[in-house]
């Protein structure tokens, strides 16, 4: 809400708004939120509706959605943020000397900013005929009632344009009772999304709905009857097919004559650079009138991160830049999968996965190239188009999911509920979210009115996929499906969090190349938005500058999450938990006793083993702890900690008639060559005697199998949310290199992750490859790492060591009465 | 009569951080701002009853320890699109001390 007076609004900058649509208007929005009252704004739209989603046309023409559905900022909102906003008023003059646009009924604004969003204008093939009635296009509201119109007087209708928008028309044609053919030049369906196979397979479940086509027809013209309309469309074999209703979906232009006029430079779009910004630095442009690098996106999805990146620029932060996208294109024909992305034809140097079941109407086509997917075509089941176009804008190597990728996410090692239930199946009262309780019904009603588009929104106001994260791939599925168009589609690089564009990346260089050493030295150095950032950045940024400079960043505890700051476990009910180290899980009756000591004097309600082979005492009150650290005398678990969690052992050589090594003994060096040793998640080990790995070794980040001829050592398991079998790294003969080897890898994960990314998703991200080059090929280099890791562990002391013995941060665990 | 108490000095509260007293019954989350500003709330989550002393003071909010709702420090108020406010209090600093408004913790307890 804009609560400024007249006076104040006169003195701000003066920004104009050519064009009311969904790129335009989404543009407005990001830089509202960036930097309310900065301008004093301007909107003029040629249409006499306020932003709607035009993508969801299609489901208004096939009766599934009325135009009030798909409004997405109703003039109350324009009215809130103060915009003055001049609807049906087409912008036909822009001075850019006097900075003054002028529009169709000679309303004038100034600017000091311009922002052209005009959109694009349907192509309308130049054929005798194409000016009679009856012949329209669908790109706005008006098309759609005029098309709704004629479906109620008239029969024969001709779609000409065989590709996505054409066959989103014809089939709400269709839906409306017209008899609907479609004509298309090419010689497949949708050839520039679809191989001849799929559009084969599209063309027949649409001909089973009652489509018709005309394939390889090139239209010559359209003939009038009497009363101007026309009556037939004429090709040029000379055939000829009757039509009350024509509808040109060949394609669409840039609309580029007003900012060409205005001597702009334009190139099949209005040029832009980096920044969105036109020739002119004070315009400019986003969209789909605009060209960048050479392209110009005629899907929302590159639209909104062009948008997002403009208005930082507009709001004059100036630190965003748009590198480009990757699309994917979905139809929106109900009872019709369909999905494509990429380049999916395949050429030299690419393989192509092929699956193909005619019969069932299924087809898909994966093509990789260099070990990444680069393309993808699938119809008849789609389910996991989202993950596949996931690992294809992440350039994910998939060496290791070859052999299962064409069965889909679910046959690599997914036991969450990610696409166990499909969207589309679910009903409204089933649960998508199982942390938050949250069901289907309540993510569709959340998207339809509040007008929802990317999966951060859906999380923010439903908090569906917010807690674990494992219903992701289901609640963009839904995202998708409701919203329409493939809105989800997240950029290809994450900032950190909305206090920064920064990637974890560049904040890690610039740390270590600046020598940055505290929180607030980085948030000036690197321009965070906000003063000193939030409960994800804050903690990430001490993390990177504790693991970048060991002994020399000072810790910030109040940057941490309360279990490290208190070194234990918060429980619901505002209790902790302490969870002493077990070596090893090997223990001795002298620590069980001060363990069953400490949980009497202090009336621990419950002791229980852990899953990692110590014990718990729950429901300890926070003023507690420091007694209790001290009375067990044992050092800390890190229970709670993104830092070394167990090493979990079986009993191995020493008992076992199997065990070929001693695996406790290994496990228990391991734990105290790490012990204290934070990451940018927890890490747990284990090491199991002999090949029966009785100790899990499969579901660990570092996992050791002790062999007659020495120790194997596999990386990346995880036994958690996203169940992942660790992969085999190497062989080595000894305990040294054992130790030598686990602490390399580590070292280069502790060095190279993200904040909150386990093993497996960074060896998802890097590939094994890179890790063996890194450290099996390279000895010097893993030495190298080995030692910074010994270095940065010396400097690291005991937390309840010093906290219950040497008084530190007190008052952590101190509380008033008044 | 005089109803602000004062509970501690402003330097037993790190900045950014937070420190709980037991008044009247309730359980007080005093926070520090960046800028030495304090505020005064319930250590109730308007969620489901987190104890907000033990979450991350950013700007003018504090992230909850449990779910992670982020509440304002000032109001007590979840931000939206989250709903609810945990009670607040009257508090300031004065010569270093924090000084705790007591007749809005009688209100609250009434
Ligand atoms: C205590 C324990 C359950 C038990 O009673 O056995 C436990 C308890 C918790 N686990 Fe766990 N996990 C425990 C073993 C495990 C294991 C099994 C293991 O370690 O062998 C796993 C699967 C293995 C793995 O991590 O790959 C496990 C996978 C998780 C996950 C999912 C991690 C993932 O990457 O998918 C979480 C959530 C997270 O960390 O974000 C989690 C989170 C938690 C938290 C920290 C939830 C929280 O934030 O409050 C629980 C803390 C309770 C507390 O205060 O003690 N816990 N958790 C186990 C402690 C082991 C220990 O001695 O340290
Ligand atoms: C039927 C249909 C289905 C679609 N389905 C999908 C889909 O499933 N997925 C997907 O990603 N995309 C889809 N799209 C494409 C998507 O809608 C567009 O990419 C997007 O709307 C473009 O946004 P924009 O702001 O650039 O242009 P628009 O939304 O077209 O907005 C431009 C606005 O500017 C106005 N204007 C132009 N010139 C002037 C002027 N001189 N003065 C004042 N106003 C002017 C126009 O009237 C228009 O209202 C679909 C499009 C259509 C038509
Ligand atoms: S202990 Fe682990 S599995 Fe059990 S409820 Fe807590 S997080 Fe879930
Ligand atoms: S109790 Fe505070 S967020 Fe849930």
């Amino acid at each position: 809400m804009d609560m400024s007076t007249p006076l104040e609004r006169a003195h701000r900058m003066k920004l104009v708004m050519v064009g009311n649509g969904m790129a335009g208007v989404r543009t407005l929005e990001e830089l509202l939120k960036l930097a309310p009252g900065l301008y004093d704004i301007t909107v003029f739209g040629a249409e006499p509706h306020p932003n709607y989603n035009r993508i969801l046309l299609s489901p208004v023409l096939a009766g599934e959605q009325t135009v009030d559905d798909i409004i997405l900022n109703p003039t109350g909102w324009y009215a809130d943020h103060a915009i003055r906003l001049h609807l049906g008023k087409k912008v036909v003059k822009i001075d850019r000397a006097a900075r003054c646009v002028e529009a169709e009924d000679g309303t004038r604004a100034e600017y000091d900013r311009l922002l052209l969003a005009t959109g694009s204008r349907p192509f309308v093939l130049p054929v005798p005929g194409a000016d009679l009635a009856g012949v329209i296009s669908f790109r706005d509201i008006a098309d759609v009632d005029a098309m709704i119109r004629a479906s109620s007087r008239y029969r024969h209708a001709v779609v000409v344009g065989g590709g996505l928008l054409g066959l989103e028309a014809a089939n709400g044609l269709m839906k409306r009772g017209m008899d609907v053919t479609v004509v298309h030049l090419g010689p497949w369906l949708m050839e520039r999304q679809l191989d001849e196979p799929a559009a084969r397979l599209l063309q027949k479940s649409l001909e089973e709905k009652g489509m018709k086509f005309l394939l390889r027809k090139q239209t010559a013209g359209m003939i009038g009857g009497e009363r101007g309309r026309v009556t037939a469309v004429r090709f040029k074999d000379g055939d000829t097919v009757p039509a009350d209703l024509v509808v040109m979906a060949v394609g669409i232009r840039p609309s580029t004559e007003l900012a060409e006029s205005a001597g702009l430079h334009c190139n099949r779009g209005v040029v832009v650079n980096d920044t969105m910004q036109t020739f002119d630095p004070r315009i400019y442009a986003v969209g789909e009138c605009a060209a960048h690098r050479g392209v110009a996106y005629g899907l929302v999805a590159p639209l909104f991160e062009q948008a997002k990146v403009c208005a930082n620029h507009l709001a004059e932060h100036g630190i965003g830049r748009y590198p480009g996208s990757v699309t994917s294109t979905k139809l929106k024909v109900t009872g019709i999968d369909l999905f494509s992305a990429g380049d999916f034809t395949g050429g030299e140097g690419t393989e192509s996965i092929l699956y193909s079941d005619p019969i069932g109407g299924v087809y898909k086509k994966l093509v990789l190239k260099d070990d990444k997917l680069v393309g993808g075509v699938m119809i008849g089941d789609t389910a996991d188009g989202a993950w596949y176009f996931a690992l294809l804008r992440d350039g994910k190597n998939v060496s290791g999911l070859r052999d299962h990728l064409m069965f889909g996410q679910d046959h690599c090692g997914n036991l969450g509920h990610q696409g166990i239930n499909r969207a589309a199946t679910m009903s409204d009262d089933m649960e998508v979210c199982g942390c938050n309780g949250v069901c289907k019904g309540d993510i569709v009603r959340a998207i339809r009115e509040k007008g929802l588009f990317t999966l951060e929104d859906v999380r923010r106001h439903t908090k569906a996929s917010s807690s674990c994260g494992s219903c992701t791939g289901l609640v963009e599925q839904i995202l998708a499906a409701t919203a329409g168009g493939d809105y989800s589609a997240a950029p290809k690089t994450k900032s950190v969090c909305g206090c920064t564009d920064r990637t974890h990346e560049e904040v890690r260089a610039a740390i270590r190349q600046n020598r940055l050493l505290t929180i607030p030295q980085v948030m000036a150095f690197m321009e965070w938005r906000t003063p000193n950032g939030c409960a994800s950045c804050r903690p990430a940024l001490n993390y990177y500058l504790v693991s970048t400079w060991p002994g020399e960043a000072e810790d910030d505890p109040q940057s941490r999450f309360i279990n490290e700051r208190a070194h234990a476990n918060i429980q619901k009910d505002g209790s902790y938990s302490v969870i002493p180290r077990m070596w090893g899980g090997q223990t001795t009756p002298a620590e069980l006793r001060r363990i069953a000591d400490v949980a009497e004097k202090y009336a621990v309600p419950t002791v229980k083993v852990t899953g990692g082979q110590r014990i718990d005492l729950l429901g300890v009150k926070k003023e507690d702890l420091p007694r209790i650290w001290a009375d067990l005398d044992m050092p800390s678990g890190h229970a709670y900690g993104k830092a070394l969690r167990t090493v979990k052992t079986c009993v191995g050589s020493e008992w076992c008639r199997f065990g070929t090594q001693d695996s406790t003994q290994m496990g228990i060096d391991l734990e105290k060559a790490f012990f204290k040793m934070w990451a940018p998640h927890k890490v747990k080990l284990a090491v199991s005697g002999c090949p029966r790995n009785c100790a899990e070794v499969a579901i660990k980040d570092v996992g050791i199998i002790g062999v007659d001829s020495g120790w194997e050592i596999y990386v990346g398991g995880n036994g958690g949310i996203k169940t992942e079998i660790a992969q085999f790294l190497v062989k080595v003969k000894t305990a040294d290199d054992v130790l030598e080897y686990s602490g390399a890898f580590l070292q280069l994960y502790r060095e190279e992750a993200r904040y909150l990314e386990r093993t497996v998703h960074y060896l998802d991200r890097v590939g094994l490859d890179y890790v063996k080059k890194t450290i099996l090929d390279d000895a010097e280099a893993r030495r190298a790492l080995y030692g910074r890791l010994m270095f940065a562990l010396s400097v690291e002391r005991d937390p309840w060591v010093e906290r219950a013995r040497e008084g530190k941060l007190r008052h952590e665990f101190e509380t008033f009465h008044a | 009569m005089d109803h602000w108490k004062d509970i501690f000095a402003l330097a037993d509260i790190p900045p950014l951080g937070a420190r709980v007293v037991h008044c009247g019954g309730v359980d007080i989350a005093i926070f520090r701002a960046a800028d030495d500003e304090v505020f005064a709330l319930e250590d109730r989550c308007p969620h489901r009853g987190g104890p907000l002393s033990q979450g991350i003071v950013h700007g003018r909010r504090v992230a909850c320890p449990m779910h992670n709702w982020n509440v304002e420090l000032k109001s007590g108020c979840a931000v939206a699109p989250d709903e609810g406010c945990a009670r607040e209090f009257g508090v300031r600093v004065e010569d270093g001390r924090v000084m705790l408004d007591l007749s809005t913790i009688g209100r609250a307890a009434a």
